[in-house]
């Protein structure tokens, strides 16, 4: 597209043909504050924070969906915007509660930004009546809190447009508008997967996970349990943010030493089970090609995804991994293996989980996922909640030392740390599966498979191994999972793998990581940044292929004998249930 | 399918029986008599039909089958007075005709020749004089060309539309214009959009018509007029559906589009009957569908049904609404023309728009202009209600006086109470004051009088409205009409609502109305939509005009008008008071006391201010302050 | 669950007939409001379960069908009055005393805005302007106009529907 001449606020930008305002004047170098804007899924133009004066224009433009034309000129930052823009703070908060002292996001909440910007002295300038809702708890992974509601419809736009479900929306209109679900069902009783997409979409605290720090805190300070934690594969480029460190940021070993010094028993790593579940499903993976199993095989580990199919294609149910996800898998080894090693009851074991994820919170909920008769995991922490419980013990995250996870159940490999981007999972179980049915070991260079990296929703790769021609797909984001399902039904794709994340870009962009300001991520793919960390640490790592890790082999050795053995099948492998998208109601 | 000649045989074959209602002075003597009962809305609502049924028994019993024929038109104007029935030849009108009356005119005027005088539509001039209402102001003031078929022909019957050369306008743009020549013709017309706006309507079409042929595109049909208080285009549709048809496929034609919608209110059952018949009776003949007159052209017209939201007569939220989604509007731009229903290029016009389009093409676009003013081309219908003599359906060229239509075609105001106000265009208009009674009607004055011209809808109040109330009646409809998606309008109006309902009751102070006009001129600049930017009108233009008022609730805690109820005394003057207890008896809250033949006492904290007691003294002894 | 507490009673004739439409529409573009608006013809009104049917059968989430009919004043989630009561509050009406008339018409039924009476006879609507300005103010019951209305006339015209 042709390039075209804008001149914001007298500094004159060039921009490609359809940028819009907003775009001009970011790359002026001017931050035109949004918050209804969500680049791509909520372009709605409905907060009017954006307001912005365009030379010749009838009225004020939305700067967020204004598209540029050539030899245009804004200004984006008279007084007269300002104030409106200050009135338009003043009218939100004049129906937000605003018991921002004792809110979740207070100090990350993008409408107290915008309030401190613009000098919002008066929050109680307009008075009136406010709407006022009952909190909705009942899920096992998001709270939502319409009291904080600003109805930017961020979270509608990535429950529909991301995830293909909708289960919330608008409903009623005028000052009555408000976020909820069809007949105001609690969000427990619709077809809602956790993902927590909702979450990262939200300016403000109207939505939040379910917290379980309280819990975990009471565990850590009774001297009858052992507490353990395991951190997943994305959270170490994620926590950092929540110390103000650059997006991103890789922190594998400072997040080690900080949870020792939040009192766990044992340090350990999601990553181990990372690699237990590659080893696990690649024989999975093998049998069901060698003995004519139902294919195509379809990844377990993302637990928005199971609840998601589960719902919506319970048909094909059949093609979904048996395995256990990661976090499930490390505490079933938990609570069998490791406690029998140490000669702890299982039921004095507190199994805790730092997860990007709040579908996480959900999952450890579930049937056939107690190995040791006691649910493999007791608590699902997200990112998020650890970075609180690390602020609120004083701990300098910054400043700590790089320390080591707890053997054995720390030690990991490069192809575990890739779990955490889309594809990831697919790369890791293609090293380890290649191997095996050809018996010969990839070379370095063939050791990384480009074709399903990246953050399209969609990826598909073919490949020769041995005498099979395995056919991949990789997919992130529900929606694209949905593409991808319906090409499976449809006969379409002949499909032998494929791996489904539930958020757009894998875990690395998960419901449960730090937020970041939209007008950052309206700019930045946050979701790239983040991945890189894990692809800089895998390549770093002198073991990449899950079937080398030392401790994998203990575990087999001592423990479980054969990959897919009667013993592995117990302790490491679940089962789903068909359910309605919509359930019925008397 | 008919031919073009076909459609010509018909009109020679029927123009002369519908001509005679046209011109009942000039056109050749009737082979039959013709009675026009008014199916609208207003006179169906008085039973008209049950009159028309009384009608048929008595020709059916006196044989008369062939010699009399009734039928059922559209709104014919004069609600008021309805059910309206007119008798041809002679362009007799009776007025609110009940199934009783129905005999008389039967055996004296349709069999008898000589017209019942006491049943006959006449008016009261303001010397007395009472004159027959062909004669009167409100028949003779009136240029009807949108309305032109209104109350004068079947709507149910394609054929008497065109004996009124329907569809001659669609045979003319598809085989003698290019779509090109329809734009220019729409353009020099000057029409302009008669649903609020007030675009170039021309404009708007060529806007669209880019890259006709290689895109799909949409004509839509607003009909979703839901301004309290207007009902222009429901009587169009109800009088005259066929005019829409026709135009919206001039429309399609023009802009290279073969689908056509129309959104159109499901509170208007009558209006969508008749639509839905129109469009059968269209594709049977041909004039909607493939190739149409032969021309290779196709269109054809869906119905949609509005399901009551106020804010779908916005463009864009209409749209977002045929597409089966909240009524949502989107920003502009990207415009309809560009990026409307379902994404596609779009022009989207209000009925009476379109009603006017037929007879530009078939007159031309200097016949059309000659009308109107300057800048406003045409003719506009009103809907005049409210302290009006005459409530009805009006059309008078542009640059009409509000004085004319209120006090000549309108008849003045009732009871011999005093002009006020006029509020047009709804909602999102103003009220114009008596000061400004001689201000032309057209976009232009109407805007800088702090109104605007809107869909039509024209409401006269007197001295007995408050002009807090009324501010308040508007801004609380908006309220409940506002989608809910931008904050200006989702919070703000309910928060200026507030202040209005504060000032009534009597809680008011006088920086009320800064925020007042601090909130309006906010909402205005931005809100996201066209109902948002002009919610505050009602308020703004009061707040003008009317600004003792609103002081008068402020600061003395007095409703002028004696609307506000928190500002109401009721009080007993002790000298009228005989103490028959009447007043007690009837309150329903027990907040009068006293003896029997002794005065009578209000406690004012007891008071809920209904005006029981007031209506129910006989001695005049009880008053409101 | 919001709304109702009337227990549903559809019918198996009335799903067929729901499903009929459903399929008529079925590849139409915005084909939802008016799927919508012939269920309620064949429910009088759309609760859970019958939004649930078109939920499942157009793939359409239950919620943008929930959100559709909370927007739009036409559809109702809980069942209607044997006869309907609209009280016309539009500006011409307004003007000239519909309040009253509603206040009258609330006090002889004892209901508010869009509530039935507890015997199923009466529901009360509270309407925009219906277009009979020229017989303002206006009650509507049952389809039948009354125009001109007085709050005295209110009773006996209620009086006539059993």
């Amino acid at each position: 597209m042709a390039d075209i001449k804008v001149t914001v606020d007298n500094i004159t930008v060039t921009v490609p043909e359809g940028s819009t305002l907003l775009d001009a004047a970011h790359k002026a170098g001017i931050d035109v504050p949004t918050l209804c804007y969500l680049r791509g899924i909520n372009e709605i133009g409905a907060c009017r924070m954006c307001v912005c004066e365009v030379v010749g224009a009838r009225a004020l433009v939305a700067a967020c969906v204004y598209p540029c034309t050539d030899g245009m000129v804004a200004y984006t930052n008279t007084e007269k915007i300002k104030d409106y823009r200050r009135k338009t703070l003043q009218l939100i908060l004049s129906d937000h509660d605003q018991d921002c002292l004792g809110c979740v996001r207070s100090t990350d909440c993008e409408l107290q930004a915008l309030c401190k910007r613009y000098g919002v002295e008066k929050t109680d300038y307009y008075e009136g009546v406010k709407n006022e809702f009952a909190i909705d708890a009942s899920s096992a992974s998001i709270v939502r809190d319409n009291n904080k509601c600003i109805l930017c419809r961020r979270c509608t736009a990535a429950c529909e447009k991301y995830q293909s479900i909708g289960v919330i929306g608008a409903n009623d209109r005028g000052f009555a508008t408000h976020i909820g679900s069809a007949f105001e069902l609690p969000l427990a009783e619709t077809s809602c997967v956790n993902c927590g997409q909702c979450i990262v979409a939200c300016p403000v605290g109207a939505l939040h996970e379910v917290d379980a720090t309280q819990a975990v805190k009471a565990a850590l300070a009774d001297p009858s349990k052992t507490v353990v934690v395991q951190a997943a594969p994305s959270v170490r480029v994620g926590l950092g943010e929540c110390f103000g460190m650059p997006i991103g940021a890789e922190v594998e070993g400072k997040m080690a030493a900080g949870m020792r010094r939040l009192g766990f028993d044992a340090v350990f790593d999601t990553n181990f089970s990372a690699d237990l579940t590659i080893v696990e499903e690649a024989n999975e993976l093998i049998e069901r090609v060698t003995k004519g199993g139902v294919l195509p095989m379809i990844t377990s580990c993302s637990p928005g995804w199971i609840k998601f199919i589960e719902h919506y294609y319970p048909e094909l149910l059949p093609n979904v991994s048996s395995c256990k996800s990661p976090q499930q898998m490390f505490g079933a080894v938990v609570k069998t293996f490791w406690a029998e090693k140490k000669g702890i009851d299982p039921k004095d074991i507190v199994s805790v989980s730092i997860m990007p994820c709040t579908a996480k919170k959900f999952e450890c909920g579930r049937e056939d996922q107690s190995a040791a008769g006691v649910p493999d995991v007791d608590y699902a922490l997200t990112t998020r909640e650890l970075g609180r419980l690390i602020n609120e013990a004083g701990i300098d995250f910054v400043n700590l030392p790089d320390e080591p996870y707890d053997d054995p159940l720390g030690e990991s490999t490069g192809a575990a740390v890739i779990f955490g981007a889309t594809g990831g999972v697919m790369e890791a179980a293609l090293r380890t599966a290649v191997e095996w049915i050809t018996g010969k070991q990839l070379g370095k260079d063939l050791l990384e498979f480009q074709d399903v990296r990246g953050v399209e929703g969609v990826k598909e790769a073919c490949y020769k191994v041995g005498d099979l021609e395995v056919s991949v797909a990789v997919a992130s984001g529900l929606a694209n999972a949905r593409k991808v399902l319906e090409m499976v039904k449809s006969g379409e794709k002949n499909y032998t793998f494929i791996e489904i994340m539930a958020c757009p870009g894998g875990c690395v962009n998960g419901g449960g990581q730090p937020h970041v300001p939209s007008k950052i991520k309206n700019f930045m793919d946050v979701r790239e940044v983040r991945a890189k960390g894990l692809y800089d640490l895998d390549a770093a790592r002198p073991l990449r292929r899950s079937h080398e890790n030392p401790s994998i082999k203990a575990v087999y050795d001592d423990y479980f004998g054969s990959y897919g053995s009667h013993r592995a099948h117990e302790v490491l492998h679940t089962t789903y249930v068909a359910r309605k998208v919509n359930a019925d109601h008397e | 399918m008919k031919t073009l000649q076909e459609l010509k045989d018909i009109k020679a074959a029927k123009g002369g029986q519908v001509d005679i209602r046209f011109n009942p002075d000039t056109a050749e003597e009737a082979v039959k008599t013709y009675v026009l009962v008014c199916g609208g809305t207003g006179c169906q609502s008085n039973h008209s039909v049950e009159v028309m049924d009384e009608l048929n028994k008595m020709i059916d019993a006196a044989g008369k089958k062939d010699e009399i024929q009734i039928i059922q038109t559209g709104c014919q104007g004069l609600c008021a007075k309805g059910p309206i029935m007119v008798v041809h030849p002679g362009n007799i009108f009776y007025q609110e005709v009940k199934p009783d009356m129905v005999e008389r005119i039967f055996n004296e005027h349709i069999l008898g020749g000589t017209p019942v005088d006491e049943y006959l539509m006449v008016e009261e001039l303001p010397n007395g004089e009472k004159i027959h209402y062909v004669d009167s102001p409100f028949y003779k003031d009136q240029l009807r060309m949108a309305l032109r078929n209104c109350g004068k022909i079947d709507p149910e019957d394609i054929d008497e539309y065109i004996a009124r050369d329907g569809y001659q306008a669609l045979a003319k743009a598809l085989l003698e214009m290019t779509p090109d020549d329809v734009i220019k013709e729409v353009v020099d017309s000057g029409l302009r959009g008669r649903g609020g706006g007030g675009f170039p309507t021309g404009k708007k079409w060529m806007f669209a018509s880019a890259n006709r042929g290689k895109v799909q595109k949409f004509v839509a049909c607003n009909a979703d007029e839901g301004d309290p208080g207007a009902f222009m285009d429901r009587s169009i549709l109800e009088g005259d559906p066929h005019s829409v048809l026709e135009a919206m496929a001039i429309a399609g034609y023009a802009i290279g589009a073969n689908q056509g919608y129309i959104y159109v209110r499901a509170e208007y059952p009558i209006a969508v009957d008749r639509l839905k018949i129109a469009l059968d009776q269209a594709r049977d003949y041909g004039v909607l569908g493939k190739n149409i007159f032969g021309s290779g052209f196709d269109f054809d017209v869906d119905l949609r049904l509005g399901a009551g939201a106020f804010v779908c007569g916005e463009e864009t939220a209409l749209m977002t609404s045929i597409e089966g989604n909240r009524g949502e509007p989107r920003p502009r731009p990207p415009f309809p023309a560009v990026k409307g229903l379902f994404a596609q290029p779009t022009v989207l016009n209000n009925v009476e728009t379109y009603a006017n389009i037929p007879q530009i093409i078939l007159n031309g676009a200097s016949w059309f202009n000659q009308y109107g003013t300057e800048t406003s081309k045409g003719t506009k219908v009103f809907a005049l209600g409210g302290k009006v003599n005459n409530t009805g359906l009006v059309e008078v060229p542009m640059g009409a006086t509000l004085r004319q239509v209120v006090e000549e075609i309108g008849g003045g105001v009732p009871n011999g109470k005093k002009f006020k106000a006029a509020q047009t265009g709804g909602p999102s208009g103003g009220c114009i004051p008596a000061k400004s009674y001689d201000v032309p009607i057209d976009y232009e004055s109407l805007k800088a009088i702090g109104s605007m011209m809107g869909s039509g809808g024209m409401i006269v109040l007197d001295e007995d409205n408050c002009m807090v109330d009324i501010a308040k009646f508007y801004l609380g409809f908006t309220v409940s009409e506002s989608c809910g998606k931008c904050t200006p309008c989702r919070i703000g109006t309910k928060r200026m609502l507030e202040i209005l309902e504060k000032i009534s009751a009597g809680r008011g102070e006088i920086e009320d109305l800064d925020k007042l006009d601090e909130l309006a001129h906010y909402i205005q600049a931005n809100a996201l939509c066209g109902l948002g930017q002009t919610a505050p009108n009602p308020i703004l233009s009061t707040i003008e005009h009317f600004r003792d008022e609103y002081e008068a609730h402020i600061i003395d805690k007095r409703c002028p008008a004696g609307v506000c109820k928190a500002l109401l005394n009721y009080v007993i003057d002790p000298e009228k008071c005989k103490g028959c207890t009447k007043c007690a008896r009837n309150c329903p809250v027990g907040a009068i006391s006293g003896a029997v033949k002794q005065p009578h006492v209000i406690d004012p904290a007891k008071c809920i201010k209904c005006g029981a007691c007031m209506e129910n003294c006989a001695f005049g002894a009880i008053s409101r302050k | 669950m919001k709304v109702s507490s009337v227990p549903f009673k559809g019918t198996k004739d009335q799903e067929a007939k729901l499903l009929e439409v459903i399929a008529k529409y079925k590849g139409q573009k915005g084909a939802l409001m008016p799927i919508m608006q012939e269920a309620q013809n064949i429910y009088g009104y759309l609760p859970y379960q019958v939004q649930k049917i078109i939920s499942d059968e157009t793939g359409i989430p239950i919620e943008k069908i929930y959100g559709v009919a909370t927007f739009y004043a036409q559809f109702s989630m809980s069942p209607k009055g044997k006869y309907i009561v609209a009280v016309c509050l539009g500006t011409a009406c307004y003007v000239k005393g519909a309040g009253k008339v509603l206040e009258e018409v609330e006090a002889k039924l004892g209901i508010g805005d869009g509530e039935c009476t507890p015997d199923g006879k009466f529901s009360l609507e509270v309407c925009r302007c219906v277009g009979a300005c020229g017989l303002a103010p206006v009650m509507i019951v049952a389809g039948d106009v009354y125009g001109k209305m007085t709050p005295d006339r209110v009773e006996g015209i209620l009086a006539k529907y059993e």
